[in-house]
């Protein structure tokens, strides 16, 4: 803008921004453009597409990518069965009076991630589903059981929001309960389905707690690689896979980019 | 420079935000004491001119004067102004009383210093030591009382804000803002959110407490009717310029042009043409005046209701300009009838009783006639530019209209990239390219509700033409679309903004060399 | 009527199904035998053992005094942060908000890998070589923490009417005195969400703890600050949850659903006090 005079010595409230402006640089710009150099570097510091080389010429890594993204999906796919309902009944005030009910569903989230886990895994052995004998089930277990808040939380709050004349009116026209649960329910809920979704494929993808735990390491994902990869000091590999991962999320949030959103709020990745 | 007795002056003063300018180098002396009321439609720059005042902006130009001192940059808090909001913009969590009290609360006043005797603390020089000091809580609680008792709210002291009317909110932030004893009361539309009655009660309030205080008021608003009744002088503003300064009466009766006309009071207004000396003709008729302009040029012309004189005759005489009354509305004193002349509409003000369909001859007084030079034929966007489709962007940012590129190149084509090229097979990337784009008033197409055109928009200003309306579009990036239409369309109305292709006259700034690719 | 019963038993059974492992380890927290699901015999011998393992007290004090102190940090940064964008240009703006949404769409290994290349890569005179896994892992925490105070505060200073700070200024009360006496109290309920939030998300974190906890990782010694997530990690790898860890999830459950029952009673408080207020 054009000034013909000095600007007054008043503070401005933008300045405020400052401090966490720098400390988004520092710890979060940053780190991604390290992760970003030691991608494309060898221990040298020179160009190198060796990590890019070695991550697709070794089938292992790729055929993990390949689980981790099944694994994930399967986990998506169970919770939105389990939650959908769920959420639709909690949502339901006939059903369901007492809104602190979906608190209950919420707290676990303070109860120690680590120990929730270890709980699980130990309640599964006890039950004889342990990692020696059904590895994959006992992971899936797991994940369910873990990511279900983040998928109700956000079906919940647009079941709220559905328009129950719209349901009514599908019905008084002749639909038959199915018809209308298709033709004017389920595409009132899609935002909440998609955010839901974003909650739960990237962290399940990503996380290696609860794989590793519960089929006994006999389960690797994606995360246990980069994990791995970084304590034994590969890092241009771990970057590498950390960049492919960060690929996978910029993609993912580009296509949701419209519908989901404002539930994000809660969506943290193990 | 500031005449004498001016407590405020305005000089030259602009405002640019992000490339639009709101305000456009107005200068503007008010007197001390006097009730002020700058009126205009929204958008107009009314608000941001009050704002510059409060210190909440800084000019981009010119500067302010307060008693004669330069206060362009002195923050808001070193002000002696004070403002009403517009919402009140009351603390929602303190009670009455102490959002009376904020400010004295925040006031420190000099004092002299004295020791255990009570006498003066001399410091080194032998002057007496000052210290700021805040104000007692006695001094306060007898400012509040006073306050409170000037706006009749006395024993609401301890209420919390939540539980008042908004008439009482109002009267809150008054008192607040006049505990402080600022020497410039700023209000900003500040009856708005209140109804009908209450407005009307609150003006004549507002009135006697610029009585009783003395202090000079800057009042803001849209409304016509509440700047006539309450004040010493309005200043009329549009599109951030001053249109006239002047008493109600002289606005009223003397409108410098054809938006002061239709924005203060009733008035019939058409488009003119000077046909000689002192006669101007609208209406297919030709008129005398009082007003001389150049033969020829295109006019606007003003005629308040009440300055028509009808007569009953009987049949059309082609000397005579004749109407028929077509609708009859009895106002109480006088009769109002709408005449319509050809496809033209007039609006009388009448004392005698007329029926429905009667044939009247239309007169009017020379003096009369206000004849104001005609302000604009086509909309002109200066900072318009080409995007990557051949699209013109209007504004600095905003939705993009399909334009013909080939226009600012003779005998040019596209390529399928969209490359423009020209009859000797040069190549042009238009990207990016800064242009001057016009359009007329006429080539505007408007639809009801928004995403059924180029771009959307809600009309801000509506002028009536006799036969058709000329109607301002306001875009949500401040873009204006200024065209003609027949049809009847409202204020605040939100439409689609459609240009044909054709109609948008582009012309390139600088050489086009500078977009060849070689 | 069907739909009733059957939705609140879908309801009961989800629920139940999601606090069985927890609930289980409760029930064992009365017994003194190794693994879950062998009783031999009720007592209450795990919670003084509790309160003398030294292990795990000293986990839960960092584990607390980690979250406390990210939390803070998040919530004066975040705050800071948000009112100061919000009254920035659109363009700074929108920037603003893409970096701060980075860390909270992102996969936590991601973060936490990227944070642990470069700590390992500054040289350690940047920090107080003794206490360099304090600070990495207090950054790590408020990457976790910070932003989601920055979402909360953004909605109630959408809420907040711009004049209210203008209205102060006008009063004659400086830029800090207003920020103080009008923005803070306007956004306080978002302000304390985002504590809340970045409390929580502190106490539940494993993987930015497990990178960012210093040399245990970057040079293969022990870790130098244990959390409780790194403690039970480290055990759950070799067996069973200890058993003193059955004890203290079952102190944590507690107070879980105490603070549950303590939020439902003041909502319901609030309800109240709201509509008295219209009423009067």
């Amino acid at each position: 803008m054009k000034s013909s005079k000095p600007k007054f010595a008043l503070f401005k409230r933008k300045y405020l921004c400052i401090p966490y402006g720098l400390f988004l640089v520092m710890f979060i710009i940053i780190p991604i453009l390290i992760i970003v150099y030691y991608a494309f570097t060898d221990d040298n510091g020179m160009p190198s597409i060796n990590a890019l080389v070695g991550f697709f010429t070794n089938w292992s890594k790729v055929n993990v990518l390949i689980t981790s993204v099944f694994i994930a999906l399967q986990t998506t796919l169970l919770c939105l069965l389990i939650g959908y309902p769920l959420a639709y009944f909690l949502a339901d005030k006939k059903v369901n009076k007492n809104a602190v009910l979906i608190t209950l569903f919420v707290a676990p989230m303070w109860i120690n991630f680590v120990l929730r886990t270890g709980a699980t895994r130990d309640l599964l052995t006890w039950m004889g589903i342990n990692g020696g004998n059904m590895p994959y089930l006992a992971t899936l277990i797991g994940m369910v059981q873990n990511y279900l808040p983040f998928v109700i939380l956000p079906l919940y709050t647009t079941m709220l929001k559905l328009d129950k004349s719209q349901i009514e009116a599908a019905a008084d026209l002749g639909a038959n309960p199915f018809q209308v649960f298709y033709k004017s329910i389920l595409p009132q809920s899609v935002p909440g389905i998609v955010s839901a979704c974003t909650m739960t494929f990237m962290p399940t993808m990503s996380s290696y707690v609860i794989s590793d735990t519960l089929s006994e390491g006999k389960i690797t994902l994606f995360g246990n690689y980069i994990y791995l990869d970084f304590a034994n000091n590969l890092w241009h590999d771990g970057s590498f896979m950390a960049l492919i991962m960060l690929v996978i999320i910029g993609i993912s949030m580009f296509l949701t980019r419209e519908k989901g959103g404002a539930e994000q709020k809660g969506g943290k990745s193990w | 420079m500031a005449k004498e007795n001016c407590i405020i002056s305005l000089q030259g003063v602009s405002k640019v935000f992000d490339g639009t300018t709101v305000v456009d180098n107005i200068s503007l002396d008010i007197t001390k004491g006097e009730f002020v009321t700058i009126l205009g439609p929204s958008g107009c720059g009314k608000t941001t001119t009050l704002r510059m005042i409060a210190g909440f902006e800084m000019p981009t130009e010119g500067t302010i004067l307060l008693n004669g001192e330069d206060i362009t940059s002195i923050p808001p808090y070193k002000r002696p102004v004070n403002t009403v909001f517009q919402r009140y913009a009351l603390f929602p969590y303190l009670d009455v009383y102490d959002n009376v009290a904020f400010g004295l609360k925040l006031k420190k006043i000099p004092q002299v210093v004295k020791d255990k005797n009570g006498n003066p603390v001399l410091d080194k020089d032998g002057k007496e030591k000052i210290k700021m000091v805040h104000l007692s809580k006695k001094e306060i609680d007898n400012k509040v009382m006073k306050a409170l008792r000037t706006i009749d709210l006395e024993e609401l002291a301890d209420r919390d804000i939540s539980t008042l009317s908004g008439g009482q909110q109002q009267r809150v932030a008054i008192a607040r803002a006049i505990v402080n004893e600022p020497e410039i009361l700023l209000l900003d539309e500040p009856l708005g959110a209140l109804d009908l009655k209450m407005r009307k009660e609150m003006q004549l309030e507002l009135k006697d407490m610029h009585k009783k205080l003395g202090i000079t008021f800057i009042y803001v608003t849209h409304d016509q009717e509440e700047a006539l009744t309450m004040s010493d002088t309005i200043v009329v503003m549009k599109s951030g310029e001053i249109q006239q300064i002047g008493t109600p009466l002289d606005i009223y009766n003397e409108p410098v042009n054809a938006f002061v006309a239709d924005f203060i009071g009733e008035s019939n207004i058409y488009n003119a043409t000077m046909t000689g000396n002192k006669k101007v003709r609208f209406l297919n008729h030709v008129f005398d005046c009082v007003d001389d302009f150049p033969v020829n040029e295109k006019v606007d012309v003003v005629i308040r209701p009440e300055d028509v004189i009808l007569t009953k005759v009987s049949e059309v005489k082609a000397e005579n300009l004749t109407g028929k009354i077509v609708t009859k509305v009895f106002k109480g004193v006088h009769y109002e009838y709408l005449v319509m002349v050809g496809k033209a509409e007039v609006e009388v003000r009448d004392t005698k009783d007329r029926e429905v369909g009667d044939l009247v001859k239309i007169d009017v007084e020379p003096m009369n006639i206000q004849i104001m030079k005609k302000e604009l034929t086509r909309n002109i966007y200066p900072t318009a530019w080409i995007n990557n489709k051949n699209q013109v962007i209007l504004g600095e940012d905003g939705d993009p209209f399909e334009c013909d590129v080939t226009q600012l190149l003779k005998g040019s084509s596209l390529d399928e990239e969209g490359f423009l090229i020209s009859q000797d097979g040069k190549k042009y990337d238009l990207n990016d390219a800064d242009v001057t784009a016009e359009i007329g008033l006429d080539a505007i197409e408007i639809i009801d509700g928004y995403d059924n055109g180029d771009t959307n928009g809600d009309i801000v200003n509506i002028v009536y033409k006799g036969d058709h309306y000329q109607v301002m579009v306001r875009t949500d990036d401040e873009e204006d679309f200024i065209l003609d239409t027949l049809y009847t369309w409202n204020e605040g109305d939100q439409v689609s903004v459609k240009v044909a292709k054709e109609n948008i006259k582009l012309t390139l700034k600088g050489e086009i060399n500078k977009y060849e690719i070689k | 009527m069907v739909k009733k019963i059957f939705g609140q038993a879908y309801i009961w059974l989800i629920l139940l199904l999601m606090y069985l492992p927890i609930l289980v380890l409760i029930a064992f927290s009365f017994t003194t035998s190794t693994n879950v699901g062998v009783w031999n015999g009720f007592s209450f011998e795990l919670y003084p053992a509790l309160f003398k393992n030294k292990e795990v007290m000293v986990a839960l004090a960092n584990t607390l005094i980690i979250a406390v102190s990210a939390a803070v940090v998040s919530t004066i940064l975040g705050t800071l942060g948000a009112v100061g964008a919000f009254y920035s240009g659109k363009k700074f703006r929108k920037g603003y908000e893409f970096v701060n949404q980075i860390p909270v769409v992102n996969a936590e290994i991601v973060m936490a890998l990227s944070l642990a290349i470069m700590f390992a890569a500054l040289p350690s005179v940047i920090f107080k070589a003794d206490l360099r896994c304090y600070w990495t892992l207090l950054i790590g925490h408020v990457v976790l923490g910070a932003p989601f105070v920055f979402i909360s505060v953004k909605p109630k200073l959408q809420q907040m009417d711009p004049s209210l700070y203008e209205a102060a200024i006008d009063l004659g009360a400086k830029p800090h005195q207003a920020l103080w006496k009008v923005t803070l109290p306007e956004i306080l309920p978002g302000v304390f969400s985002g504590f809340l939030l970045a409390i929580t998300l502190s106490l539940d974190d494993f993987i930015i703890s497990q990178f960012t906890t210093g040399p245990g990782l970057l040079s293969a010694g022990d870790p130098k600050i244990v959390t409780l997530s790194i403690l039970v990690q480290d055990k759950i790898k070799k067996g069973p949850i200890p058993p003193v860890l059955r004890a203290l999830t079952t102190i944590i459950f507690i107070l879980v659903v105490l603070g549950v029952i303590g939020v439902s009673i003041y909502r319901s408080y609030q309800a109240k006090h709201i509509k008295k207020k219209v009423r009067v």
